[in-house]
């Protein structure tokens, strides 16, 4: 199975937390990710949720999404129409729960990646590259283990488990 | 090539039936399976939007009332509400407000064992490492999951070894070594990897103790701290991801500063700075011990000084009965601390009290991220309970060694 993703590069700085892709004080409003997708990202630029478009590909630094593990920091931006965050590291607690929420996390290097660059992300049975149409560069990054691709061809361990109703790829 | 298997590896192989390696994704059967006021209410929505109707290992799973202890909202009543609904259609078992945090009570009523599978929606779970067992935090999304499954999926993770060599001088403890731990790793200093305690200082600490460095391993972004025992414990030629030495005869009392637990600095630097209010208790290091150990600071000192607020919350209800029995809530309330319910307390801001505006707190909790009390104009420092104590004598922090 191959799976693209193509969008525009937004790029954001090393540590982004959780919080600051989801204020608290928000979250004590709703936690209806339609709703929260109005303050996305605002930590970091208050601008950004005006300016984001569904397709977007996210572009960060070191340790995104470090902080509370909340997961409508996740909900949110895949509210906003993001399906792939691609960064040099991610928070473990982030990863898993952009896994469980159909947002694929790709780790990879990320410093020749400007704004606006048009990114394609590619899974095959190879792995995972992430090409800068814009640049006309191409990175690998780290492989998403057949499993946890599954959950994200679901769209999330909701829908993997709606479908099927059990880990299917479990063997015992 | 290597054969040999770290705990980690060990523990998961055993859980999922499956050759678990460092890297690998494997699907295990958790032994046991923790939920609390904050993260539960979500994960009951989607276990229904899953389509679950019945609760797989209803008995291998507790929640817990403590964030949210006692509830002060429509919106928080209700969270307990919609628990208490849940528990009722699946034979789960629900803490009642006041028992306590999720993960203490599940070890203090000895629900967790060396080499279990732990898993909790509550970022803190790691804290069941302290007895050996493999036990990580997950998102309530993995919580529904493991409701309708009885299983959670898992990576295998990296384990560096951190050595604890010396022996800890006096007035140094636990939460001191913790504060050097993340200040060393840094905030993600230990991501998605596993630390495994040994050297002569772990093999001697007493569990209380243990639970402090396994709780604040996840501070560094760490998916577990374990502690080895003589069955649990790594292979000699397992692959470590790294290995970290902490000398303690070197260690000092320490003090986090805001707003990053991996902020600290010996408490020789603060000595002065003033501090308006207290806040004792937490997963951290609020054990019976350590509030008995905090009225004897006070006592001797001769009590709080004017002005200055202590907030004592004990984390679970039998820490809190122990204490009740031999007379140490009575002693700090008669110096006029404020006792709360046990749970979270003021933590993170979801039960009262919330320190004032532009306070500058002192407190035993592992967290002080800005507005992480609920003010966030509020300045949080980080110590141990014998810090906390010593300095809440004069309002000012001090060096513990030079109090009574
Ligand atoms: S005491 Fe604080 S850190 Fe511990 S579980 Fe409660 S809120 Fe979390």
């Amino acid at each position: 199975m191959i799976t693209e993703v193509r969008g525009r590069a937004r790029i954001l700085p090393d540590r982004v937390n959780t919080d600051y892709i989801i204020s608290s004080s928000r979250k004590k409003e709703s936690i209806d990710p339609s709703e929260l997708k109005k303050w996305l990202l605002e930590g970091v630029n208050t601008d950004f949720a005006a300016s984001v478009l569904p397709g977007d590909i996210l572009v960060a630094g070191e340790a995104f999404g470090c902080g509370s593990a909340m997961e409508v920091a996740v909900t949110a931006v895949r509210a906003a129409g993001i399906s792939a965050v691609v960064a040099r590291s991610f928070a473990r607690s982030y990863y898993r729960n952009a896994i469980n929420n159909g947002l694929m996390p790709v780790e990879c290097e990320t410093s020749g990646m400007n704004e606006n660059d048009d990114l394609v992300v590619r899974i095959d049975v190879c792995g995972v590259t992430v090409t800068n149409e814009t640049a006309g560069t191409k990175v690998t990054a780290r492989k998403i283990p057949s499993l946890v691709m599954k959950i994200l061809e679901a769209g999330g361990l909701l829908p993997y488990l709606e479908t099927h109703g059990r880990f299917v790829e479990d063997t015992r | 090539m290597t054969t040999g298997r770290t705990i980690a590896e060990k523990v998961l192989s055993a859980k999922s039936g499956a050759n678990a390696r460092i890297g690998d994704i494997v699907v295990c059967e958790p032994d046991l399976v923790l939920g609390t006021d904050g993260s539960t209410p979500m994960a009951i929505d989607l276990f229904e939007r899953m389509g679950g109707r019945t609760v797989l290992n209803p008995e291998r799973v507790l929640l817990a009332r403590d964030h949210y202890a006692p509830a002060a909202s429509d919106a928080t009543r209700g969270f307990h509400a919609r628990m208490e609904g849940f528990v009722s259609n699946h034979g789960v078992e629900l803490l009642e407000v006041g028992d306590g945090i999720s993960f203490l009570v599940a070890l203090e009523s000895g629900r967790v064992e060396p080499g279990d599978l732990v898993i909790g929606a509550d970022s803190h779970t790691v804290t069941c490492g302290a007895v050996g067992a493999f036990a990580t935090g997950v998102g309530s999304t993995d919580l529904a999951a493991a409701f309708l499954t009885g299983k959670v999926w898992l990576r295998v993770p990296e384990t560096t070894r951190v050595i604890l060599d010396g022996a800890l001088r006096e007035g140094v403890d636990a939460k001191d070594v913790a504060l050097e731990l993340v200040r060393n790793l840094g905030t993600d200093g230990a991501s998605y990897a596993a630390l495994e305690f040994v050297g002569p200082v772990s093999d001697t600490l007493s569990v209380e103790c243990r639970t402090v460095l396994s709780n604040m391993c996840v501070e560094s972004g760490a998916k577990a701290g374990l502690f080895p025992n003589s069955e649990w414990r790594s292979d000699e030629d397992a692959r470590f991801a790294g290995e970290m030495y902490i000398d303690c005869s070197q260690l000092e009392p320490k003090v986090a500063r805001p707003h990053e637990p991996e902020n600290g600095v010996s408490v020789t630097e603060l000595v002065g700075e003033p501090i308006d209010w207290f806040f004792l208790g937490t997963c951290t290091g609020g054990f019976a011990e350590d509030f008995r150990t905090a009225l004897g600071i006070l006592d001797a000192g001769g009590g709080i000084a004017p002005g200055v607020t202590v907030v004592v919350t004990p984390p679970t209800r039998r820490i809190r009965k122990t204490l009740e029995e031999d007379g140490t809530l009575t002693g700090l309330q008669r110096l006029g601390a404020i006792v709360t319910e046990s749970g979270c307390g003021p933590c993170c801001g979801t039960s009262a009290p919330i320190p004032p505006p532009n306070s500058r707190v002192l407190s035993t909790a592992s967290r002080n991220f800005k507005g992480r009390m609920g003010e966030p104009s509020a300045d949080i420092y980080l110590a141990s309970i014998r810090t906390c104590a010593s300095a809440a004598i004069s309002g000012r922090i001090v060096d513990p060694r030079t109090v009574a």
